[in-house]
């Protein structure tokens, strides 16, 4: 079972912001998927390699040329804060 | 029969021989999702404007010299699921964070669609951000099933096929990760398809597992489905994970060498604990394939249970890459607007793939992802195609996915493994339960076995009619 700093770990790494009732929610509904997803350990996977996608597929390029791209307006048209054809964020630094 | 209750082949003729315009099949369209969808609730948005700017358009196109060749869906109303971008049409991925985003580009699949002629009626209901098989999880309402609207129509591209079976569109657009196009299509009753993953384009689907989603169609029949195939398969330079082999002119030629052609039945498919009626029903698809002269072999598969395990960390964790991108700067609502099964589903990614647990969780299940990639490769050198039940049940009543963690995936058993090995699979109307609810078979191929598929399908229609019933609503 996983633990409830666990839980508060991985919201943090995931910038999820969780309730006392749902870490604990979820410290039971993650421990319960973790604990079926142990039958992989039936398995033997000795020598195999993963399988990332299966296209088998690598380095598929195009030549570095620009080409046209989103204006300034349409990249900024869905943001709910923006200055002088900025994104506005929050400051990082105090 | 009214315009909105065509398929696409009908609908082609009928505007090639000027029986009506573009505008009259639109508008009936239209009327009919005025008229029932605030029972059947399939749609998120109704583009109603753009659909009839768009089939003005097509009406004036119609007339060009040979035009169906170079638009084959020319004139011919499509509803897409709102996880597909279009441009200045609200896109929702059917999720709180993105109610009010408006793309300003199209998806691949909406501009091959457009190119072709189609018009676009509206976006369809989803599980928010596809994590679901009920559509229940929709962060705005729950579509019902046309069939009995106290049940779900399967998930998560269950908008597109109650869509569908209600006649309030000729086609729509689903998309899968692990049964989202297969499984609503078995509780609704329509042709659900899902092609080889790499066939056709991802560019502009909202990310759910960037090495598992695969957009398809969901029509009425199966030449309906390989209509649309033609015109959304293809490499696209917008997206890397396409595939370089060659497209077909799918189901071209109809007729198909069913004899001699082997099934493989597994029994670890037809597991105790499926639905019984959902079994005699496909078991009866197989002999009547099996009577047309086709060879059913008993083959074994790798337990389904296994690929659920895979499945669920493969897409969690993906799914934790995906959605980080939603931070509220650059467009949509801020991450403290995410559901619970977000949530849930983030949380699970980002422990599976944290430091110390990533050789445990990601890295084994993706080597377990291998074994299942070659236990279909070598089933395929003893059979042509496989069928099995395409969803353990018939459509469940509506609650039924609340509070359970991993009701999709148990939901989806059946076709989780033929999803990580990216093959392709479509699901078919085989019959009806006694409470007169779908049931659906699927039939798997191997890697762009496609045409096969589809001609399969095609022939079952032929010598069936399942594909002709429709609610009454």
């Amino acid at each position: 079972m996983i633990s409830k700093e666990q839980v508060q770990h991985i919201a943090n790494l995931a910038n999820l912001s969780l309730t006392k009732e749902e870490i604990e929610k979820f410290q039971k509904q993650l421990g319960d998927v973790l604990e079926y997803i142990e039958i992989l350990n039936e398995l033997n996977t000795e020598k195999v390699e993963p399988t990332f996608q299966v296209t088998g597929l690598k380095n598929v390029f195009r030549d570095d040329e620009i080409e046209t791209c989103l204006s300034l307006k349409q990249a900024l048209s869905s943001a709910k804060s923006k200055y002088n054809g900025y994104f506005k964020i929050k400051p990082i630094f105090d | 029969m009214k315009l909105n209750q065509l398929t696409i082949s009908e609908a082609v003729i009928g505007l090639k021989e000027n029986k009506f315009s573009s505008q009259e099949l639109t508008r009936a369209c239209l009327e009919r999702i005025e008229k029932i969808d605030k029972k059947v609730k399939a749609f998120i948005t109704v583009s109603k404007k753009t659909a009839l700017a768009q089939a003005e358009e097509a009406d004036r196109a119609v007339k060009g010299k040979n035009v169906f060749e170079r638009k084959p869906l020319l004139g011919v109303p499509v509803a897409v699921k709102d996880n597909f971008c279009t441009r200045g049409i609200r896109t929702t991925a059917g999720a709180k964070i993105l109610e009010d985003y408006i793309p300003v580009y199209d998806a691949t699949v909406v501009k091959k669609l457009k190119e072709a002629g189609a018009v676009i009626l509206g976006k369809t209901n989803m599980d928010a951000w596809a994590h679901g098989s009920s559509t229940e999880a929709s962060d705005f309402f729950t579509t019902r099933n046309p069939w009995d609207l106290n049940r779900l129509p399967g998930g998560s591209s269950g908008g597109s096929a109650a869509a569908v079976i209600a006649d309030e569109t000729v086609f729509a657009i689903g998309s899968e990760t692990a049964g989202s196009v297969r499984q609503p299509a078995a509780w609704c009753g329509v042709v659900g398809f899902k092609p080889t993953y790499g066939r056709v384009s991802r560019y502009g689907l909202i990310a759910m597992a960037s090495s598992l989603d695969c957009p398809g169609p969901m029509t009425k029949t199966v030449r309906d489905a390989a209509l649309v195939l033609r015109v959304l398969a293809g490499k696209d330079r917008r997206d890397a994970t396409t595939s370089f082999e060659k497209t077909l002119s799918y189901l071209d030629k109809n007729q198909i060498k069913i004899k001699g052609m082997k099934i493989g039945v597994a029994r670890q498919y037809f597991f105790e604990g499926i639905n019984k009626e959902v079994v005699a029903a496909v078991l009866e698809a197989i002999k009547v394939l099996e009577k047309q002269g086709a060879e059913i072999k008993k083959v074994d598969l790798l337990d389904p249970k296994y690929s659920v395990a895979v499945y669920t960390v493969l897409q969690r964790s993906e799914v934790s890459s995906n959605l980080a991108r939603y931070d509220g700067i650059r467009y949509g609502n801020d991450r403290t607007q995410f559901g619970e099964e977000a949530k849930r589903r983030i949380m699970l990614g980002t422990y599976a793939l944290s430091a110390g647990y990533y050789d445990q969780y990601y890295l084994k299940a993706q080597k377990v992802r291998t074994l299942i990639c070659r236990d279909f490769e070598r089933v395929f050198k003893k059979v042509d195609i496989l069928i099995a039940p395409t969803s353990p049940s018939p459509a469940l009543k509506i609650g039924a996915s609340a509070e359970d963690p991993m009701f999709g995936e148990m939901q989806d058993i059946l076709v989780e493994a033929s999803t990580l090995a990216g093959l392709p699979g479509i699901n078919l109307l085989c019959g009806f339960t006694k409470d007169n609810l779908p049931i659906g078979m699927q039939i798997i191929g191997p890697q762009f076995g496609e045409d096969l598929l589809l001609k399969v399908g095609h022939l079952y229609q032929q010598i069936t009619d399942w594909h002709k019933k429709r609610p009454v609503l």
